[in-house]
């Protein structure tokens, strides 16, 4: 039954992608070919499911059907492998370098690891997420869009470090005038979750897909209380509620309902520019800077074909959530919008880490 | 109750799914590929299975299943072929089986312990497929209970295996796990990110060593440099004694301690974040204490053999709970697992808390093929080791080559850079050294694999606590003196004492005679020098980063310590004393044929010439080099090994698509793959 669905799914696929991917086609041709789509991170993360979400789908609908394999080269906080792809250079086509917030993050806070440069890459794909904090029931009922009634709680959370995606709900904890002390050192947002459920912690964000696989089951048993979506960005970049999940409060909302906590000024602005970087758009596939423009339109319509294809809503809503991929000239203004952070926002950061952490970047 | 009405009816749904010719044959498919990547030290499942993946996606999720958890089953299974054969821990499940396998397998007992080995396997998976049926149900608020100050207990048992393991001079011992603690911390800190005996400029050191390395150079790199210069066969005499039968007669009258330490096994493995790296010490240790005469253990005492293999396959099971009902996997295979399993069919199996309410009949097929893949891997296993046992009468001089060959490809593996084969060397030449004069390897290894989550969880548990503690005493108390924690404090305070006690009667280097007072005591200042650097470096951390010096400051002055009281006993103690035990002094290492030095020029010359050639030219050279040189033979049969070596080598790092370790030359020109 499941065989029969796939093959059905996989002839529908590859007619859409044949149509699309036609013109690049007589150009380009990767038959016989092996594509090496490299990750920085090791099998066991987020980027890894994402890549190999997506690697099947681009093999179907890059011309020659060429096989897509997806490789990991774990090391720094991703900033091994963003160091590696910078010293590549062009061959045959068949190298990809896909990236996340963790390696956006090092990049925008001048982490003297990073030796790579953004800029130099093209980039061909670029997806998001969202992020949802919650709370445990007990403070979940003093919770009331706002979080004036949440200033006197002792919060405990547990997070990757401050450096890392988690600097965007510690930030946004603290400009709510929330007590949040976060316990580091945890290897994963699961573990994160798993130190909520056994009451060790009592605050917890999980990024959409873990929170739809983890936590979702948490607040319909009454253990937690969604609190606030980190947002979407609509076409002019204002924040918006996240379409996965629209009945939670941004932390927009909450923050304009909430005594002391502003929505203008360089901690907005600040916060704002690292939530951009790290959420909307936050893996993204590259292809060396000296890459010939047929293959990276080639690259460019495969994406493509793979986004228009029939069941794409679907099957990417169950394993990337339902967020934006972009393509082509999409993915270049995503590229802009994540690793650009102006000066103030990052030096307002830098600060925030060091009063707050007492991490110093150099 | 209602749960377990429930139950019964996916069980049997479960076992309908299993039993199709079908499924059956791709579970049979998914163990061979195990066994083949298994007997490969250093890889293991996760390696398999992400060359697994591509085929995942829209596959029949019950076939998908099949396909991958045979690979991941006999994994801990396959690997005790290197552990017990070669010394080479394959993985951190099979660690412990080195200790007792290994000198069984010198003593001609190869087949033995391997079948006893493979019978436990089986048994403990059977076992853990069992218990797992009924406790699943009710495991959540199980695993639940078991917070920080429970994990930090259940390491700190681990820790104390030590005891146990310490050898004739407890303090050695002692200071051997200190010093395997402090190496654990190099790199950069969990907590703060400050770096600990690391440096930026040196990107390699800031991740830290891998298991993987420091595993191959304590025990490997000592054994195979050790067994070369002796120029003989790994069992002595090159002949076989009991065979495979006996191994599973073995394990028939040792069955009570198979059971205890599987389910030492699954309860360990249940709990996540502790992952395998404790299970196998914790049921050695055990298996020497419930021993009436422990003077075989470290010698070749088959229940030493028969305790850790119990409990690795059983620990697959419990690892199961963490991975479905929390969606938090208990290993580096497991997480892979988890990310397939999104892949499979239309993707609505969901590894989380609805494994239970919607996919209990998946869940139950899951568990069952983890046992049924166990059953006939095992089979398969104890069907080859009487034959695979025969390497061990093979000339040592002709296998070593080949053992430098997949060391070396094991250890790039970890990670990829050219200087995990520099650090092998340097792992392995403390290792040699540590063999030579009597300090415990296994509390080193102990040492270091426990490093990090003795770290991690002190510190988020004092976090925690702290915070109980300024809401109200009770409550503090209450959180780090759960009953939980109590039982594991008297446990552990048990185990300790009975360890000491027994410590003496386990030599694991055998006996070592004692020499003179210079190369032993040289050694210990070696050791106090690296001690006081790292001290002196973690003391530069600033203060507001407390969480990542505190552990590097305490354990590496209680190191130091014993380092000192070590030094006055040398100073006042006799030449010929048990504390002055060298192995250059007597033994099989003192009358080798070959020296210490110009044997490990073999191996350095082969990560010298990777380093400017790559590692198949570099290992085309030293194959006919050492076979030619050093083995003697005739350039025939030189030629006709190294294309074998070769071979094999490509062959395997093809199929799973692995780079080797590239050098100078291949910085400047491209060159196809297996030379890339």
């Amino acid at each position: 039954m499941a065989i029969s669905n796939f093959t059905r799914r996989a002839v529908v696929g590859l007619i859409a992608a044949a149509g699309l991917a036609a013109p690049a086609a007589a150009e380009v041709d990767f038959s016989g070919k092996t594509i090496e789509w490299v990750i920085p991170f090791s099998e066991t993360g987020g980027s890894a499911k994402w890549a190999n979400f997506f690697a099947p789908l681009l093999s179907e609908a890059l011309p020659g059907q060429p096989t897509v394999v997806v490789k990991f080269m774990p090391g720094a906080g991703s900033t091994k492998g963003a160091n590696w792809f910078q010293e590549q250079n062009h061959d045959d086509g068949t190298l990809l370098f896909g990236t996340s917030g963790s390696t956006q993050f090092p990049y925008l806070l001048s982490d003297p690891r990073v030796r790579y440069e953004y800029n130099d890459w093209i980039p061909v794909m670029a997806s998001g997420t969202g992020g949802v904090a919650y709370l445990n029931a007990e403070d979940g009922a003093k919770f009331d869009g706002s979080a004036n009634a949440l200033k006197d709680t002792n919060f405990i959370y547990g997070s990757q470090g401050a450096t890392r995606l988690d600097l965007v709900p510690l930030l946004a904890w603290q400009m709510l005038g929330m007590n949040v002390e976060p316990v580091f050192g945890i290897k994963g947002r699961g573990d994160g979750r798993l130190m909520f459920e056994r009451g060790e912690a009592n605050i917890d964000y999980q990024t959409s897909s873990g929170y739809l696989g983890g936590s979702a089951p948490l607040v319909e048993s009454g253990q937690a209380v969604p609190m606030m979506t980190w947002g979407a960005l609509d076409a002019d970049g204002n924040i918006v509620r996240d379409p996965t999940f629209p009945d939670i409060p941004t932390f927009k909302e909450v923050c304009e309902a909430t005594d002391g906590c502003e929505t203008t000024g360089e901690a907005w602005d600040a916060w704002k520019a690292f939530f951009v970087a790290g959420f909307p758009v936050q893996k993204l596939a590259f292809l060396p800077g000296d890459t010939p423009q047929e293959v990276v339109d080639a690259y460019t319509a495969a994406f493509q074909a793979v986004t228009e294809r029939g069941d794409f809503a679907d099957i990417s809503s169950k394993r990337v959530g339902k967020y934006p991929v972009f393509s082509g000239d999409g993915s270049k203004a995503a590229l802009q919008t994540a690793t650009n952070v102006d000066d103030n926002a990052k030096a307002y950061v830098l600060n925030w880490l060091k009063e707050a952490y007492g991490v110093e970047l150099n | 109750m209602e749960v377990f009405a429930t139950a019964v009816p996916a069980l049997s749904d479960a076992w309908g799914l299993i039993l199709q010719p079908i499924v059956l044959g791709y579970l049979v498919l998914g163990v061979v590929m195990g066994l083949a990547v298994g007997v490969f030290p250093g890889l293991g499942g996760i390696a398999g299975l992400s060359l697994l993946l591509p085929f995942m996606f829209g596959m029949d999720p019950i076939l998908g299943l099949a396909l991958m958890i045979g690979m991941v089953a006999v994994v801990p299974t396959s690997d005790t072929f290197a552990s017990v054969l070669m010394g080479i821990p394959g993985s951190s499940a099979s660690q412990a089986t080195v200790l007792d396998g290994f000198p069984m397998a010198k003593k001609g007992e190869a087949a033995r312990a391997l079948s006893a080995a493979f019978a436990s396997s089986l048994f403990g998976g059977l076992v853990g497929a069992t218990f797992l049926t009924m406790f699943i149900l009710v495991a959540r608020p199980i695993v639940l209970a078991f917070g920080l100050p429970e994990m930090l207990m259940i390491t700190i048992l681990g820790l104390s295996m030590v005891a146990i393991l310490a050898g004739r001079i407890p303090l050695k011992g002692v200071a051997a796990a200190g010093l395997g603690l402090m190496v654990g911390t190099i790199g950069e800190a969990d907590a703060g990110g400050s770096l600990r005996m690391a440096t930026y400029d040196i990107p390699y050191l800031t991740d830290g060593l891998k298991l993987v390395i420091v595993g191959l150079g304590i025990f490997a790199v000592p054994e195979i440099v050790s067994l070369l210069r002796q120029d003989r066969s790994i069992a002595k005499g090159a002949s076989l004694g009991a065979g495979w039968l006996d191994g599973v007669k073995d394990w028939a009258a040792n069955i009570w301690l198979s059971v205890r330490c599987s389910i030492i096994g699954v309860v360990v493995g249940v709990i996540p974040g502790l992952g395998g790296s404790v299970v196998d010490w914790i049921a050695y240790g055990h298996s020497v204490q419930s021993t009436k005469d422990k003077s075989n253990f470290g010698k070749g005492e088959v229940r030493g053999v028969i305790g850790p293999e119990s409990s690795n396959n059983a620990k697959e099971g419990g690892g199961l709970v963490p991975t479905l009902l929390f969606g938090i996997p208990g290993s580096g295979s497991m997480a892979i697992f988890i990310g397939a399993v999104a892949l499979l069919g239309s993707g609505d199996i969901e590894v989380g808390p609805s494994m239970l309410k919607d996919n209990l009949d998946i869940t139950y097929s899951i568990v069952w093929l983890l046992a049924l893949a166990n059953v006939v891997g095992t089979i398969l296993c104890i069907a080859a080791s009487g034959g695979i046992a025969k390497l061990t009468t093979i000339r040592f001089t002709y296998l070593a080559p080949f053992l430098f060959m997949l060391i070396s490809f094991a250890a790039f593996q970890s990670g990829q850079n050219s200087e995990d084969l520099l650090a092998l060397f340097v792992i392995g030449l403390i290792g040699i050294f540590l063999r030579r004069f009597d300090w415990s390897r296994p509390a080193f290894l102990i040492g270091f694999v426990l490093s990090n989550p003795v770290e991690k969880f002190t510190n988020q548990a004092f976090q925690i606590a702290s915070f109980r503690f300024r809401k109200s005493f009770g409550e503090g108390m209450e959180y780090v003196f759960s009953p939980i924690v109590i039982v594991l404090i008297v446990v552990t305070v048990v185990s300790v004492i009975l360890g000491i006690r027994q410590a003496k009667m386990i030599m694991a280097e055998g006996d070592v005679q004692a020499g003179t007072k210079r190369a032993p005591l040289i050694f210990l200042l070696v050791i106090m020098a690296y001690l006081i650097v790292a001290l002196v470096n973690a003391n530069m951390i600033p203060d507001y980063n407390m969480t990542d010096k505190i552990i590097p400051l305490v354990i590496g002055s209680v190191s130091l310590f014993c380092c000192v009281i070590l030094l006055i006993q040398m100073m006042r103690r006799p030449e010929g004393d048990v504390i002055f035990a060298d192995k250059e002094i007597a033994g099989e290492d003192a009358s080798a044929p070959h020296g210490l030095w110009s044997t490990l020029a073999w191996f350095a010359s082969l990560i010298a010439a990777t380093w400017v050639v790559g590692f198949i030219l570099a290992l085309i050279g030293f194959l006919i080099a050492f076979l030619r040189i050093h083995a003697g033979s005739s350039w025939q049969m030189t030629l006709i090994l190294t294309a074998c070596g070769i071979g094999f080598m490509c062959l395997m790092a093809g199929a799973l698509n692995r780079d080797f370790p590239p050098g100078l030359l291949q910085d400047m020109v491209s060159l196809p793959w297996p030379l890339k």
